[in-house]
């Protein structure tokens, strides 16, 4: 049972390791001038895929639902983080500091977007499977359907909403638009930084970590493997799957919060099935269960389309093939037993060699 | 007047959800997977009809035809390239395969074809019809799809339920495993529901841009979403449930556009959606399965 | 069981090492990835030929100014970017094949998604992109915008048109008219000419440009006593069937159909009325513009039908004539609006510099300066296919007049 335990210390210490250490490598590569705008560019995007993805997992790895509307947790973060920020950037008499802001925006977009993983937990967690799934793929429909129609103004009298047009808020003068239906939110004040993204990765690996470690994790993951049993023994299936569905949740809206304020303006249409979906991939690559599988699926999956500029227009093709090889090379029984073999005569060969090819 | 006008409008896009929804359905009690790139492979049917009524002038039927025979093809190859190498994976690992597939359709036909949409000729030729002095039309292509959904229905129970093929399927989707001792060719009997699947997307395609008449490479996607919906909605797996969802599916969008917000129908539909499943967990016609520890 | 996913995580970090590496390799040699001489990313229609490659390097040895382009190549508004892709393409071999001046373009796609926009944005900065002609979609365009802002690099959009593309930003001009002046001008269209008094709307509730002239129209049209019956949307998720939308007009007795949207949905829209004997006359706006060229419409079903547009294909003007001849060579499509505003976007940037001095030397930001102070100077004029004499506010947008067209037997007539 001791060793057990310490295998995932040691794995877990890894996965910080393995992020701590990229971060690191990108800082000083950075402080030489040595990454192009392209990839700078890229880095917070990078980080809110990694969360998105480990929380995913969480779901689809850990608790074995099939999630189709991880962006809409996404979306209510975004926009509520984009709003809350947007309001104490205008409001608070003596301005916070941005970091302060961003702060305060993700704590918020994880906490309305827990509450929405809440409220659609309720309905979900009484089905299964694909019917489960269709539910959260629906969720995440309404979401981007009702953030179109809604108008959110801001002026000397306070906030002002409508459901109507930007018009139909009135605003006095010195008023702003917060968000405007189709538009999105707009004037978006750029906070979001690689270390908070940094930041909030290592603060999802310690949530989700520790829960997976911990005694309601492997509850969770006795009521992934046999729903049935963990009841007989007295594991309460509902609370412990809602427990990693709105942890799930949460982490998803603190993720677009930091996404929604890299950009100087959001639309609800970005959160849409298709996002949804790319998560799922970044997931399934990574071995679903497996968080560090998820972090490298997302990093390497993010960059690649960017890579793969070069293309020119046959460039989604190519992203396409690329996706459907490597699925295909991933599951290959031959070449699993391969590798299965190189991995036994690795290990009766030179056990010590390959602990330190990760370091 | 108007209700009923309404009602055949969402009975008309209900009809094409619900053909599209039996393709899903079908791939997905025989082979269990979520096959997402039918959406396209709808959009691909919709090409090859075009080309051959447009490019090439061939009569209407024979362009359905053709588009169901490059779909049948097509389906085939998909599957024998794309998701039969997986057979022992996880049923994820296989949905990323298809989500991988629709990106490729989707793309391969932006490159071939154009972003530029193009409209298509309604493959239906007959006259609408006009009842209550013209207060109600009801146009070819309503009646012709309408049709066409039942016809197919009718054709699937009877493939399914009479044939030899049929039981093979039957049993595949019972039990592998099991079904091959029996002797039954367990990786035939999934290309045959591929092929099937494929052609019933083809016709789709035909059917969609003959109601909708524009065509372009994401024409699919959508109504693909929709119909999987449908088809989950109707409980998947069943046949009858995937008509059923499909008619619903379409018949709730409609009303709900006309009677609560144009604005929200899509959150309308989806919102009726979830609640229909907490009544029925597992969708109006699927099977409660019995789980034993 | 660990051990494999130890390995696993080697190789993993070997791969990520090796992109970063990858990556960090193009801030020194950003034009790498690029052939030597080929325009590359413009390359979006694959029969295109490759002769021009050697245009430039023949007429001239001056280096070119380097121009990006950022629009949706892909995706689902991929039928908009490819457009102006290809129409600035045209301007630039045509301009290259002058001599003096020489232009390069480096057109990269977006997906209609800000996020992939402005990283396609910074792609165009490691290669050393001088001034932005982009981003073709509105919200991506904002979210570039603001970067250009405060990088100052030029940015001179061929169709985004909502005004908060502009608002805010010096660096940021139109090609195209903006929402608002859509909106305002076809409530004074449909009024001063009698065109209709009970008006119904049709638009797309998740679309900005389509949401932005709406609600311009309404607030213009209650000041001009045009009554509103009905308005009705619909989303691009929806965009199939229209029979509830027209009903609706229908039943509220609207003799006017104004469709503030794009010429897909608008193909829909006007065989759905047809085929329930629904004949109010049709409105429409620049985004209708494409729907004459739709390969196979029956342009019988547009027979009538009213838009504002700063281009149209069938004009007899000899720029017009040119452009569209070429067009149609080059890509085996009739051009519409998209790519006559992609074609004049560079027309418009080579017509500010021709005079001056500058070179592919010139920073970025000098040349934002310099084309700020012509663009805003108030005496630039200029002279394109969707417009003439237009001009541009300090605020970035064009001013130009809206052409009202009317399609007769297949194509349009001026209503003037």
């Amino acid at each position: 049972m001791k060793s057990l335990k310490s295998r995932y210390n040691i794995d877990n210490w890894l996965t910080y390791g393995l992020v701590i250490f990229a971060y690191i490598v990108m800082r000083i590569l950075i402080a030489n001038g040595k990454v192009s705008f392209a990839l700078q560019g890229q880095l917070v995007p990078i980080t809110v895929y990694i969360v998105m993805a480990v929380s995913l997992n969480l779901t689809v790895g850990v608790l074995g639902e099939l999630s189709l509307g991880h962006a809409g947790f996404m979306s209510v973060g975004a926009f509520s983080g984009a709003i809350s920020a947007t309001l104490l950037e205008l409001s608070v008499r003596t301005t916070l500091p941005a970091w302060m802001r961003l702060a305060l925006a993700m704590i918020i977009g994880g906490i309305v977007a827990g509450f929405f993983g809440f409220l659609i937990g309720i309905p979900v967690l009484r089905l299964e499977g694909d019917y489960l799934a269709i539910v959260t793929l629906a969720f995440g429909e309404i979401i981007k359907n009702v953030i179109n129609v809604i108008y959110i103004g801001y002026d000397a009298n306070g906030i002002r909403i409508s459901t109507e047009s930007a018009n139909a808020l009135n605003l006095g003068e010195n008023g702003k638009i917060i968000l405007s239906g189709p538009m999105g939110a707009i004037g978006i004040t750029k906070i979001s930084t690689f270390t908070a993204g940094f930041i909030l990765i290592l603060i999802t690996l310690f949530i989700v970590l520790n829960l997976i470690n911990s005694r309601a994790g492997r509850a969770i993951k006795a009521v992934r493997d046999n729903k049935i049993a963990a009841e007989s023994v007295g594991i309460s299936t509902w609370k412990y799957r809602m427990m990693a569905f709105v942890t799930s949740a949460a982490l998803a809206g603190a993720a677009g919060a930091l996404y929604a304020l890299n950009y100087s303006t959001v639309v609800a249409r970005k959160f849409d099935f298709n996002t949804s979906i790319l998560v799922l991939v970044f997931v399934v690559l990574g071995r679903m269960g497996n968080i560090r599988g998820s972090i490298i699926a997302a990093t390497v999956l993010t960059v690649l389309p960017e890579l793969l500029r070069t293309f020119n227009e046959v460039r989604m093709l190519v992203y396409a093939v690329i996706l459907i090889l490597v699925m295909l090379v991933r599951n290959n029984t031959t070449l699993q037993h391969l590798y299965q073999r190189i991995v036994t005569k690795l290990r009766y060969d030179r056990p010590p060699a390959e602990e330190g090819d990760e370091a | 007047m108007t209700f009923l006008s309404y009602l055949i409008s969402g009975i008309s896009l209900g009809s094409i959800y619900a053909i599209i929804a039996l393709g899903y359905t079908m791939v997905y009690g025989i082979a269990k997977m979520l096959n997402f790139a039918h959406g396209d492979v709808i959009m691909v049917g919709g090409y090859m009809s075009f080309m051959a009524t447009t490019n090439f002038g061939w009569p209407p039927l024979l362009s359905v035809l053709f588009a169901m025979g490059v779909c049948t093809v097509l389906g085939i190859l998909i599957e024998q390239l794309a998701y039969k190498p997986l057979r022992s994976a996880p049923s994820l690992a296989v949905l990323i395969t298809a989500i991988g597939v629709s990106y490729f359709l989707q793309n391969a036909a932006l490159l071939i074809w154009s972003p530029n949409p193009k409209s298509f000729t309604s493959v239906v030729l007959f006259d609408s019809v006009r009842l209550f002095d013209g207060k109600l039309i009801i146009s070819g292509t309503t009646i012709v799809t309408i049709v066409a959904c039942i016809i197919i229905i009718v054709a699937l129970n009877t493939i399914v339920n009479k044939t030899k093929v049929g039981k093979a399927m039957r049993a595949v989707s019972e039990d592998k495993d099991v079904a091959q001792l029996m002797g039954i060719s367990v990786n035939k009997t999934i290309s045959i529901t591929f092929a099937i699947g494929s052609a019933l997307a083809a016709v789709a395609g035909v059917l969609l841009c003959s109601a909708y008449p524009i065509l372009m490479p994401t024409t699919g996607a959508m109504p693909g979403i929709k119909a999987f919906t449908a088809a989950v909605f109707g409980g998947i797996g069943s046949i009858p449930g995937a008509f059923l969802g499909g008619i619903l599916l379409g018949v709730i969008e409609i009303l709900g556009k006309a009677y609560i917000s144009t604005q929200l129908s899509d959150a309308i539909v989806f919102a009726v959606l979830i609640i229909i499943l907490l009544v029925k967990p597992t969708g109006l016609l699927g099977k409660k399965v019995l789980v034993k520890v | 069981m660990k051990r494999k996913s130890y390995f696993t995580f080697a190789v993993a970090l070997m791969l990520c090492l090796t992109l970063l590496v990858g990556c960090a390799g193009q801030t020194t040699k950003p034009t790498e990835t690029d052939g030597p001489a080929t325009p590359s990313g413009t390359d979006t229609a694959p029969s295109e030929s490759k002769q021009d490659e050697t245009d430039p390097g023949t007429s001239t040895d001056t280096a070119p100014i380097k121009l990006g382009g950022i629009g949706p190549l892909t995706g689902s508004a991929a039928v908009y970017g490819v457009a102006v892709a290809n129409g600035a393409k045209i301007a630039v071999d045509e301009i290259n094949a002058l001599g003096g001046m020489q232009f390069e373009l480096n057109f990269q796609d977006d997906e209609h998604d800000a996020e992939k926009s402005v990283n396609a944005y910074n792609m165009l900065k490691d290669w050393g992109m001088q001034i932005l002609v982009g981003t073709v979609t509105t919200d991506p365009c904002i979210a570039v915008a603001a970067e250009s802002f405060s990088d100052r690099i030029f940015t001179l959009t061929p169709s985004a048109s909502s005004p908060a593309v502009v608002e805010g930003k010096d660096n940021v001009y139109q090609m195209c008219f903006s929402d608002l002046n859509q909106g305002i001008a076809s409530a004074q269209y449909i009024q001063e000419k009698g065109l209709g008094t009970k008006v119904a709307i049709i638009y797309n509730n998740a679309d900005a440009y389509s949401t932005g002239i709406y609600n311009k129209f309404i607030s213009e049209a209650a000041d001009k006593n045009l009554e509103v019956v009905s308005s009705t949307t619909f989303t691009d998720d929806t965009a199939n069937d229209f029979s509830v939308q027209l009903m609706e007009a229908q039943k509220a007795g609207a003799d006017l159909l104004f469709l503030p949207i794009y010429y897909e949905p608008s193909s829909l829209i006007l065989a759905q009325a047809d085929s329930m004997d629904y004949e109010p006359a049709f409105f429409g706006v620049d985004g209708m513009d494409g729907i004459l060229t739709m390969e196979n419409f029956n342009t019988e079903l547009a027979e009538g039908v009213m838009l504002l547009t700063p281009f149209a294909a069938d004009a007899t003007d000899d720029l017009t004539v040119s452009f569209v001849a070429k067009y149609k060579e080059l890509y085996n499509e009739i051009p519409n609006q998209f790519a006559a505003d992609g074609y004049d976007s560079v027309y418009a940037i080579y017509e500010a510099l021709k005079d001056s001095n500058v070179t592919a030397e010139t920073p970025a930001n000098e040349l934002c300066d310099l084309l700020i102070g012509i663009f805003s100077g108030g005496d630039f004029v200029f002279n394109g296919l969707t417009g003439v004499d237009m001009t541009w506010s300090e605020t970035g947008e064009v001013a130009k007049a809206p052409k009202g067209m009317v399609i007769e037997n297949g194509v349009y007539i001026g209503m003037d």
